[in-house]
């Protein structure tokens, strides 16, 4: 399969501060990539090398086929970009933030205008397309900016953060055109920090932590490997919950309103050392729970259940 | 897509300076420091004197190139950097000189449209003749340029506070009006004033303009062509510099 992505031995610092450091993977053509990440993580600081907005003190970056640093240009006339904390410019109208880009682009004239106000019927834009966008709301403006990130048909789109701020429905909204820009061929580079974004949409996702990753596989085997985290939810009348020091087959214990999460490897075993522990108090609720993305999430960077990787 | 590079970079560069005149000619900053100011300065120069428009042409088109051109740039990029519209524009296929060279075009233009207003009002209402077009032309054009280059070199600063901008470029700018002789001939200033003068571009885009207009300039305009020329390169080529190192540290 075709490499839309291949980043080798990327590293950068700030000062004394290693924020990436010996990054490598591939993301393949046609793929979904999640590149999650707790705050300071390098995420960002990752995603801004790769689309050229900063410059790596080591390694390669290749998009589409292209060196980064040695074609630049070919490179980045490729890709399209939504950068974490982007905008669109408030004193143009949308048509003309998209025209703008579009132009940026290299596009000449006479396509320009077509294609600006098809891509903006497509977004859900093309009664306002003339008002400037600082009468928008944030959802509108975020899909104003993606449209300025699609006007040059990307092989490969990074998104950062692109739902951050916005509404339900408005996340809904940005969901169904980035799965059905996937289904029409783009590869999707998407930093987030949203774990059930990232389970929803992601075909493999990546952890970075301290600058290194941490992981990455597809969301399934991630969960698969991390079975440890499998919880039971417990949910009794009295409140008086046994002790995970008392369970054998129970690692560690969560409050959470007025259920107790106990960890275990062995849930079945868990469930009838807690029964015999509970007797015959009267249980609530009592629910085996797989590993979430976000309960690897959390063991990979060092949450409340880690263990050292 | 197939596009040369040279198309693609064209296309850029016109892109960039129409989003910089769309969006920033009529930002509050730019007027007042880009067309008062100027104006301001020139009638507190000129009331009260006992000079003609002639004499005091040559001054009011220098100030004006100097302020209307360092007017759009020192904006545009630290507000960019606040507003979020840099980091895009960094992420595009085009190289940073375009985007240092575009806010130039951006300054350029504005300069160019208040100069040629200015020209057209002295020739066709105050009746005031040209002794040489082409050299009236030549000083527009590299003086424009030159201080929309100084504006965008000014810009160079790593902040998002245009206000931070702007106070730089005024404790530049006044003091260069100050001894650029601008309403004062070369001739007529104390030897030290003449020395201190030959500092600032300014005195020379104004002795070019005094030759093409009254022909009692001080300097030859060729000399004061060459050097304004060269000062035109090397600010221009320091606001590439400058902002190659700073953009980076912005975001």
């Amino acid at each position: 399969m075709e490499h839309a992505i291949k980043i080798n031995n990327l590293h950068k610092k700030f000062g004394d501060i290693k924020a990436v450091n010996g990054i490598d993977f591939t993301v393949q053509k046609g793929e979904i990539f999640g590149f999650l990440g707790p705050n300071g993580a390098g995420k960002t600081t990752t995603a801004r090398m790769i689309t050229g907005v900063l410059n790596p003190d080591r390694g390669d970056i290749d998009l589409a086929g292209y060196n980064l640093h040695k074609n630049f240009v070919e490179a980045r006339l490729r890709i399209g970009v939504v950068p974490e904390a982007a905008n669109a410019y408030q004193e143009l109208t949308a048509l003309e933030n998209i025209k703008f880009m579009a132009r940026m682009y290299g596009l000449s004239g006479k396509d320009i205008n077509e294609k600006a106000k098809e891509l903006l019927k497509k977004l859900g834009l093309e009664d306002r397309m003339n008002d400037r966008v600082k009468g928008y709301s944030k959802g509108m403006t975020q899909r104003v900016i993606l449209g300025m990130a699609l006007i040059n048909d990307p092989e490969i789109l990074f998104l950062d953060e692109p739902t951050r701020g916005l509404d339900v429905q408005s996340t809904r909204i940005m969901h169904e055109i980035i799965q059905d820009l996937n289904e029409k061929g783009s590869t999707i580079f998407l930093t987030t920090h949203n774990i059930q974004e990232a389970n929803q949409l992601c075909h493999r996702v990546a952890v970075i932590n301290k600058g290194k990753i941490a992981a990455i596989d597809t969301p399934e085997s991630l969960k698969d490997t991390f079975k440890d985290l499998q919880t039971v939810e417990l949910c009794l009348k009295d409140g008086d919950y046994p002790l995970p020091e008392a369970c054998e087959y129970i690692s560690q214990a969560t409050r959470e309103g007025n259920k107790m999460r106990y960890y275990t490897g062995n849930p079945d075993r868990a469930v009838k050392e807690l029964i015999n522990k509970i007797e015959d108090r009267k249980i609530v609720g009592l629910n085996i729970l797989e590993p979430d993305l976000e309960d690897v999430f959390v063991e990979l960077t060092g949450g409340e259940l880690t263990n050292e990787n | 897509m197939k596009i040369s590079k040279l198309n693609l970079f064209a296309r850029q560069l016109s892109a960039v300076s129409w989003k910089n005149i769309k969006i920033y000619y009529s930002e509050s900053p730019v007027l007042i420091f880009g067309v008062l100011f100027p104006f301001c300065l020139f009638f507190a120069f000129a009331l009260g004197r006992d000079l003609g428009f002639l004499e005091l042409l040559p001054g009011l088109l220098g100030i004006t190139f100097f302020f209307a051109g360092s007017a759009v740039g020192p904006f545009i990029t630290p507000w960019e950097t606040r507003t979020g519209t840099l980091e895009r524009l960094m992420a595009l296929p085009m190289p940073r000189w375009i985007m240092v060279i575009g806010d130039v075009l951006a300054g350029f233009f504005f300069s160019l449209f208040l100069g040629v207003i200015i020209i057209l009002f002295a020739r066709v209402f105050l009746g005031v003749k040209v002794i040489s077009f082409t050299l009236l032309v030549l000083t527009t054009i590299i003086a424009s340029l030159l201080f929309a280059g100084l504006g965008s070199a000014f810009a160079a600063l790593p902040t998002d506070k245009p206000s931070n901008v702007m106070m730089l470029a005024n404790s530049i700018r006044l003091p260069v009006i100050f001894i650029s002789g601008i309403f004062v001939p070369l001739a007529e200033l104390p030897f030290w004033g003449r020395i201190l003068s030959y500092i600032s571009p300014v005195t020379y885009a104004v002795e070019m303009l005094r030759a093409a207009y009254a022909g009692n300039n001080y300097l030859s305009p060729l000399v004061a062509g060459a050097i304004l020329t060269g000062f035109m390169i090397v600010i221009i080529g320091g606001a590439v510099l400058f902002h190659r190192y700073t953009l980076t540290r912005r975001i």
